[in-house]
């Protein structure tokens, strides 16, 4: 670790089908309220980072020009850092280590995404090599799919448990949602709702994806010395791990998943935290699909592998369990990419510092944050606690 | 302050990037292509480790040596996993249904994804009482060869 990093400030817009502001100004909403919660003016940035998706789904390239005055980085170092879906935990990281260098005591991180503006699926297929993955992938739910079924098969968990474990975990993240102010997907769903939903790539249904949407997160960072002079509550990052896997999806085994696996250990030692069901008092899991959501449970030692249903059955990691996971609602209510990760940083520091509203998990000291990206092959894990 | 509803929706620019790319297969991609031509599948193996890569990999991933060593693989193989796909996305080269799938061919140590056809694949329910894991699979050739991946046609099932 290098030297002491606290998240002093947060934004976020209101997420959603966002065709009342152009994609500039949208940037700006999150960027004002951010400055705003940590208390600073655009003068006090020292460097701005920002990414999103591929290109392609923005229709415009390099993206840090077209906002660059939305993101205060005029006469200022900008950094782009995009890395698919994992991107907001990749700018929180690349933020992080600017500050904990000691070259900056305030770091801006943006992540945005305007999804109803390109095509989802139609980007994500350009993720894929042209000649041998591409032909074969059915947008991001195909390789999801691929990933569950596997998982099921290896572990022997039966279709039926996963079902109804997938069923549960949708249920209960589209009432935490409803709890959420900035979220996009506000509805209620029973565990019929989500059984009998249509299918898009069996055994996934429609209530266990993501929808897309347009949105922005910003993020302040501070040094040590900046954060106890001007933040009351900072959040400290007490830990950062980020992995990624060889390119093509049969090269590496996604039902153990070792980026996830790894990301997350490497988190934990800098946390010094070694039972992470114990330690942690809330995370924010980057969850567009549900069964997916189950994998991640096992990465990052919530429980045994192959035993997530058993565990999300029992309600462990409800709202009212041992450890809640996405009391935002997480990416299956909200999902504009870019920002996805960088939100599940943003929650996880408005937790641990007690600011998270109707969604507070009480008394929560100690949070995970995580973003996965690429055909499933980067993975990056953020810790934030309320002591230094 | 209350917020002023604007009474007119702010219009939207209906508007498409394309872009023509001349991608390069490199001297190895190229080789694996012109193989299938000749109804061989190529794969390359690493001298340290000794794994063999279908798609070829010009040097290793994990070891990063060169892998210099061609050899041919089977044309049979095991399901590791499998997706059956009905829905159309912008771009997608396959017509839905169909089932992806990523097969472990025989003599290699990575799994390859492709497709698996040759039956109706119109109900799900039948093509899961058909397509199971560890199941085992066999190329069909396409006649008309075009050195890309849909020379493999399919994969068919192997009865057993």
């Amino acid at each position: 670790m290098g030297k002491a990093v606290a998240v002093i400030g947060t934004g976020q817009t209101r997420h959603g089908r966002r065709n009342d502001v152009s994609y500039p100004e949208l940037v700006r909403e999150a960027v004002k309220v951010a400055l705003i919660d940590a208390g600073i003016t655009p003068k006090d940035i020292e460097g701005v980072v920002t990414g999103t998706m591929p290109s392609m789904m923005e229709g415009v390239s390099d993206t840090h020009f077209y906002f660059a005055d939305a993101l205060c980085e005029v006469g200022k170092p900008v950094l782009k850092v995009e890395s698919c879906g994992s991107t907001g935990q990749s700018i929180a990281h690349c933020g992080y280590y600017w500050v904990a260098s000691g070259l900056a005591d305030l770091v801006l991180v943006v992540g945005m995404e305007k999804m109803f503006e390109g095509d989802g699926q139609a980007t994500m297929t350009t993720v894929a090599d042209p000649w041998f993955m591409k032909p074969f992938s059915a947008g991001a739910p195909g390789v999801f799919t691929m990933q569950a079924m596997e998982w099921m098969h290896r572990f022997n968990i039966p279709e039926d448990q996963a079902r109804e474990a997938a069923a549960l975990i949708s249920v209960t993240h589209h009432d935490s949602a409803l709890d959420n102010p900035y979220a996009h997907i506000k509805i209620k769903v029973s565990i019929e709702d989500a059984k009998n939903a249509p299918i898009i790539t069996y055994p996934v249904r429609l209530l266990d994806v993501c929808p897309t949407s347009d949105g922005a997160c910003a993020v302040v960072l501070a040094s040590e010395e900046k954060a106890k002079k001007i933040c009351k509550k900072p959040a400290w990052i007490k830990g950062v791990g980020f992995r990624g896997e060889e390119f093509f999806l049969g090269e590496s085994n996604k039902s153990i998943w070792p980026s996830a696996t790894e990301a997350a250990q490497h988190a934990y030692q800098q946390a010094g935290i070694k039972n992470p069901l114990k330690e942690l008092d809330v995370a924010e899991v980057y969850n567009p699909f549900t069964y997916q959501e189950m994998i991640f449970y096992e990465c990052f030692g919530f429980c045994p592998r192959g035993k997530s249903p058993d565990y999300v059955l029992k309600g462990t990691f409800s709202m009212a369990g041992a450890l809640p996971c996405d009391p935002s609602g997480g990416v299956l209510c909200t999902n504009p990419i870019g920002a996805s990760g960088l939100i599940r940083l943003a929650e996880a520091a408005r937790q641990v510092t007690g600011k998270a509203g109707a969604r507070q998990v009480e008394g929560a000291k100690l949070a995970l944050s995580h973003a996965m990206g690429g055909i499933d092959q980067f993975n990056g894990v953020t810790i934030v606690g309320a002591k230094l | 302050m209350a917020e002023v509803k604007p009474k007119e929706k702010p219009r939207e620019l209906i508007a498409q990037v394309s872009v023509p790319y001349e991608m390069a297969l490199g001297r190895n991609w190229h080789r694996f292509f012109e193989s299938l031509k000749e109804e061989k599948i190529m794969g390359t193996q690493c001298r340290t480790c000794n794994r063999v890569f279908v798609p070829p990999r010009s040097f290793c991933p994990r070891c990063f040596e060169d892998n210099d060593q061609w050899v041919e693989v089977g044309q049979e193989g095991t399901i590791e996993t499998w997706c059956y796909s009905n829905l159309m996305f912008y771009g997608q080269t396959l017509k839905p249904p169909f089932i992806a799938v990523q097969v472990h061919l025989d003599g290699t140590d990575v799994g390859f994804q492709h497709r698996i056809a040759g039956f109706d694949l119109s109900d799900f329910e039948k093509v899961r009482a058909l397509v199971k894991f560890g199941g085992r699979v066999r190329v069909v050739w396409n006649p008309e060869k075009k050195g890309n991946i849909f020379d493999i046609d399919y994969f068919e099932l192997v009865p057993g």
